[in-house]
């Protein structure tokens, strides 16, 4: 007990002692939440847009009217033409144009009929769909009022309800995927870096010769880094209720124990990264191309994995942070309890069983 | 000197696969003897002394270390141990202090003990000044020093030294070697090995290795004499002449 008190405290002088590794283990999870929080978000406010209209009557009016009322849009007066809205959207002046079809109150009252054209920049296709939402929810709108004055028999009113984040809000998406991809970082690189820190610098062979038993050593080598992490889970709870101002629905005791789970997960894989690599760099490396990559593209916290290939979808099976980033959307805003994700959590106690065990298996094979 | 064995291995043997890096090696080494442990680079000796010290086993063969066997009590010949490795051992982003206070809670001392023996050793070395200072700031020549004297903290039967003077100064080198020796006069028996011939010259008795097995093993002067040689660099040139193995 004593032998492992003094070694976590040596753990600690060197993490202390290490300003820069210090400002990126504190201030990495709050620029990131903070980033992902507020500046990249899929919500779109005041996109430039034209109206081409060739009718000029009061049914088109009124929706351009409808239109500019919306805080979505700023319409730009100043074309007139089409040859004009070729250049704006190839000049990226304009995101979408509409154009209305000539007669356009007419054909609507006598042949119950008009038409109306949305023209996106699919160049961003996620920003394109959400803008022709967008407007064909206001049109639809539009439409229903004046339904309800000529009372016609027949109409079907899609209301649409955005359950769990009403506003769409970017940081419900964010937030779980920032704790996923923080906790494994910090606890899956820096315990590897440290302890393959000690085997470049030769101490580990002296440690080895010493009494020590190899198992303390791994061992005090994690508590601190656990220690670290807890703070972060801390500070980026904190932060995403007060400052971003997202709920926690479930129980708060719920998401920090599988929180803690997610954190032995991550840690044994650091330990198993460092059984397998002998210097700093190549854990480093491995750690950001082998988990970080993943961990944004296979976790579904940038990309949605009902959308991937198949292939693709099977290996994101093997991302532990797959399964803590539903765990945290489960827990933490729709306010699910235990018997809805203790699937997820079963799966992420044996990932850890695995990482544990092959590391055991390694570290023996090394002596 | 005393007739008491502290390290006896009988054909000890490693293999890596086909290549033989020690081959049935034999030797005795007595209580407060300084053992000199020679060869070229490639002949075997770290691989030798990697078992002795209990992180490599061996292929066969058999030795005891302080009275402990090789294969089964690799737990007590740790605590009756002390290693400093040819990389430099300490910790550069800890102070004189905190590394003492690491190794001797490594070795199980009481936290008294620790500082009684902390304080004496600090004024010995006539670091006082420098104690609250990171490791890493100091001169290489102490920093040597320091490390071998963390690795007889814990007063260790035995000692090994890998290579303890790589890119010391001459005068540096006498001192360590002069610490070497009061660690023997204390019962401190010393397995050393090392590059410089003018250290073997030191060694109550060296063995030198070639291409994994031991060729010679005597006193320095019996094998000048041995080998009508004036000095150990011609003893191990001649030795040496023949290896296959090295760099």
């Amino acid at each position: 007990m004593k032998q492992l008190i003094t070694f976590i405290k040596k753990e600690f002088h060197h993490i202390l002692r290490d300003t820069r590794s210090m400002l990126v283990l504190i201030g990495l999870p709050i620029v990131q939440l903070l980033i992902f929080g507020f500046a990249i978000t899929t919500e779109v406010r005041n996109a430039n847009i034209a109206i081409l209209d060739n009718s000029k009557d009061e049914t088109t009016q009124g929706i351009i009217t409808k239109i500019e009322s919306s805080q979505y849009f700023d319409i730009d007066r100043s074309i007139t033409s089409n040859e004009q809205i070729e250049k704006a959207f190839k000049s990226g002046k304009i995101k979408l144009a509409i154009v209305f079809q000539p007669n356009f109150q007419n054909e609507l009252s006598h042949s119950n009929k008009a038409q109306l054209q949305i023209i996106a920049d699919a160049t961003d296709p996620n920003q394109a769909t959400t803008l022709t939402n967008y407007l064909s929810s206001i049109v639809r709108d539009y439409q229903n009022e004046i339904n309800r004055q000529n009372k016609l028999p027949y109409t079907i009113n899609t209301e649409m309800r955005m359950l769990y984040n009403p506003q769409l809000k970017g940081a419900y998406t964010s937030v779980p995927g920032v704790m996923g991809m923080i906790l494994l970082l910090i606890s899956a690189m820096m315990t590897s870096i440290a302890i393959v820190r000690e085997k470049e610098l030769g101490t580990m062979e002296i440690l080895l010769v010493s009494p020590m038993q190899p198992w303390l050593v791994v061992i005090s080598k994690v508590i601190p880094y656990f220690i670290i992490s807890l703070i972060n889970v801390a500070t980026i709870l904190i932060l995403s209720v007060f400052v971003l101002g997202l709920p926690i629905e479930g129980s708060l005791f719920l998401l920090i124990a599988s929180t803690i789970i997610y954190i032995f997960c991550a840690l044994s894989l650091g330990i198993l990264i460092s059984t397998i690599t002998e210097t700093q760099q190549a854990a480093m490396l491995i750690s950001l191309l082998g988990l970080m990559l993943p961990v944004v593209m296979l976790s579904g916290y940038a990309f949605p994995i009902a959308n991937m290939p198949t292939l693709l979808q099977i290996l994101s099976n093997l991302v532990p942070a797959k399964w803590y980033i539903i765990i945290v959307k489960n827990v933490m805003i729709k306010g699910i309890g235990i018997d809805q994700i203790w699937k997820e959590l079963l799966i992420l106690l044996a990932m850890t069983g695995t990482f544990l065990l092959i590391s055991v298996k390694r570290f023996k094979i090394r002596l | 000197m005393n007739n008491e064995i502290v390290i006896k291995t009988d054909k000890l043997t490693k293999k890596f696969g086909d290549f033989i890096a020690a081959n049935e090696i034999t030797f005795e080494v007595f209580k407060g003897e300084i053992f000199g442990f020679l060869g070229a680079n490639g002949a075997g000796k770290t691989t030798a002394m990697k078992m002795l010290i209990g992180i490599s086993k061996p292929s066969s063969g058999n030795a005891t270390i302080a009275g402990f066997n090789v294969y089964k009590e690799t737990e007590k010949i740790k605590k009756s141990i002390g290693y400093m490795s040819q990389k430099f051992s300490l910790y550069e982003d800890l102070t004189i202090n905190e590394n003492i206070q690491l190794f001797g809670g490594i070795y199980g001392l009481s936290d008294s003990e620790i500082e009684k023996r902390r304080s004496e050793l600090i004024a010995k070395l006539n670091l006082q000044n420098e104690a609250d200072k990171l490791v890493g700031s100091l001169p290489l020549g102490w920093k040597q020093k320091l490390a071998f004297s963390i690795a007889i903290f814990h007063t260790p039967k035995i000692v090994f030294l890998d290579e303890p003077t790589g890119g010391v100064d001459p005068i540096t080198r006498r001192q360590f070697w002069d610490m070497i020796y009061e660690a023997s006069h204390h019962g401190i028996t010393v397995f050393v090995t090392t590059h410089y011939m003018d250290e073997a010259e030191y060694c109550d008795r060296v063995s030198i290795m070639v291409d994994g097995v031991i060729k010679a093993l005597y006193s320095p002067a019996e094998l000048k004499k041995q080998f009508n040689a004036n000095s150990m660099d011609e003893v191990f040139l001649v030795l040496a002449r023949d290896a296959k193995r090295g760099e």
